[in-house]
């Protein structure tokens, strides 16, 4: 459904953010993306989220390609990057411009209900804590019902107890449509959380190192033994792409101490 | 629910609005008292500078016979013509100068050059231009104005964050769209200030232009009070021009309240 081909993007600067990077997504699937920094991951959702051209390669969604921010993708930032100049209600029906008044609010009230934010709708953005705007952010981004959702390390701002309730805030809206979610993330628990795939990519060139199927029954149990596995498999992948990144580099006193 | 928001939070403010106004009278208050007691005990003659009193008698005056109505009116249109001549060229040369990097490459260079012209110079080339009636007046104050306008507009477009102008992109606005539902409200508290010191301006150079010569105005006051040595017609002037000044300020301020609402308070606070 969501296809990258040969995806490779160059900075005007040269760096080489991402290097031919071929992966197929599946309708409602959930992958997520974990990797050292300057991996290219950032790269790639902006690429998919068509904010930036690629040097290479394509992105297709349904055969179609995307050159520009198509209506079918939805993007979250790592900061809600909420309008300070619109209430919360108007920031969650910014994007449906296009519909009725009515239909608009009703979609708006119904967000809100859903994300614990009932009679919240006429605050201003500064009113929020930084959990509950970036509630808000995920609902704005939900209402116009696209069919690709992605999401670059949303949570990462948010204490633990936060994330966790986002985690489930997250999953029971994706229930309800089951849209395609691409989550770039730093949290392996998140990652075993949230995913059903989980990708470990490889900077300088940026590039895909591994890709791990997560089998686990929904809802996820963090303390059941299959959990940890995951955990465990991912955090290997992630040594493994350091290393192969050190060796490159030659440089092997970091081997293994970024974790 | 918004308006709940509101009003809870508009009564202290203007609570503490009222304090703040009146610990800054504290000082001018007792300066006019001080002044008055010594004139009043013969410590001081008053001729250069009246005492309160006289001051105030002379724009009391001034303002039954009508006299102060008829100047205060003829200033405000002056410098209202200028303001909405300079603002309204400053707002749309900026948008386009801190939208398009090429209008910027291309105009701000002349227009800095032409800013560091010390604007009183433009006297004589205005009045060789447009004559010694009311239209080189006006031109020197919108000279004025514009020049405060079109920097804080400019600044303000190319100063709007890129994060959430791409908030504006992932949601596909086009270019008139996202000039108005993102720029737009973006740079509205920069140019309110903007707006602000352009109209500051505005009153300094209607001082200018009026002391140049002029059948009516505060300026002809001043001037007319100079020539007859009339020191309490010129401290009534002086004060006429501060409180017109103040007062479209404030109205100023208060016509864009509504639309800033959104602002943090910490902001509204300080700009009290
Ligand atoms: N606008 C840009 N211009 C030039 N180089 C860039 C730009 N954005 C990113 N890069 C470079 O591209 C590489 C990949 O960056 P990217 O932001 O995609 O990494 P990332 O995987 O998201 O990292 P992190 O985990 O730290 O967020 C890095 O080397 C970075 O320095
Ligand atoms: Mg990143």
């Amino acid at each position: 459904m969501l296809r990258l081909d040969g995806l490779s993007k160059t900075y005007p600067n040269a760096t080489q953010a991402l290097r031919g990077v071929t992966l197929e997504m599946k309708e409602g699937e959930i992958v997520a993306f974990v990797g050292g920094s300057g991996c290219g991951k950032t790269t790639m959702l902006r690429l998919v989220a068509g904010l930036e051209a690629a040097s290479a390669g394509s992105v297709e969604i349904d055969g179609e390609i995307i050159r520009e921010p198509h209506p079918w993708v939805g993007v979250i930032f790592q900061e809600p990057r909420l309008l300070p100049w619109l209430t919360v209600a108007q920031n969650i029906g910014f994007g449906l411009s296009a519909l009725p008044r009515a239909e608009r609010d009703a979609r708006v009230e119904e967000a809100l209900l859903r994300v614990g934010l009932a009679g919240y709708g006429g605050r201003w953005p500064r009113e929020l804590s930084g959990g509950q705007a970036q509630r808000v952010a995920i609902v704005r981004a939900l209402v116009a019902r696209p069919k690709v959702l992605l999401l670059d390390e949303p949570f990462s701002a948010l204490d633990a107890f936060t994330r966790a309730s986002l985690h489930d805030h997250l999953l029971g809206l994706w229930q309800a449509r089951r849209p395609t979610l691409v989550l770039v993330t730093h949290d392996v628990e998140e990652a075993v959380t949230l995913a059903d795939r989980v990708i470990v990519m490889q900077p300088r060139p940026g590039r895909v190192f591994a890709d791990l199927t997560l089998d686990l029954p929904r809802p996820r149990d963090t303390l059941a033994h299959d959990f940890s596995d995951a955990k465990r498999r991912i955090l290997k992948a992630l040594d493994g792409s350091l290393q192969a990144e050190a060796q490159a580099a030659a440089t092997p006193d970091t081997v293994g101490a970024w974790w | 629910m918004s308006l709940a928001v509101a009003s809870s939070s508009e009564a202290p403010r203007a609570r503490r609005g009222a304090v703040g106004w009146a610990l800054g009278l504290i000082v001018p208050a007792t300066l006019a008292l001080a002044y008055e007691a010594a004139f009043r005990a013969g410590a001081v003659q008053g001729r250069l500078l009246p005492p309160p009193s006289v001051v105030l008698a002379t724009l009391w005056s001034l303002a039954r016979s009508g006299e102060l109505a008829t100047h205060a009116l003829a200033t405000l249109a002056r410098v209202g013509l200028g303001f909405v001549f300079g603002a309204g060229a400053g707002v749309l040369v900026g948008a386009l100068t801190g939208a398009s990097a090429t209008a910027r490459k291309l105009l701000d260079p002349t227009l800095q050059a032409l800013r560091a012209v010390p604007s009183l110079a433009w006297v004589p080339l205005f009045i060789l231009w447009f004559g010694i009636f009311e239209s080189s007046k006006i031109a020197l104050i919108a000279v004025g104005v514009f020049f405060p306008v079109y920097l804080g507009v400019m600044g303000a477009i190319a100063g709007v964050d890129r994060k959430i102008v791409e908030v504006g992109r992932v949601f596909r606005l086009g270019r008139a769209e996202l000039a108005r539902r993102i720029l737009l409200p973006a740079i509205l508290p920069d140019a309110v200030i903007a707006l602000r010191s352009g109209l500051g301006l505005g009153f300094m150079f209607v001082v200018a232009a009026e002391i140049m010569g002029a059948s009516e105005g505060l300026g002809y006051l001043l001037v007319d009070g100079q020539q007859l040595g009339k020191a309490d017609q010129i401290a009534a002037a002086i004060i006429a021009f501060a409180v017109l000044g103040k007062l479209c300020d404030a109205a100023l301020v208060i016509a864009t309240r509504p639309l800033l609402r959104w602002r943090d308070s910490h902001a509204r606070a300080e700009e009290a």
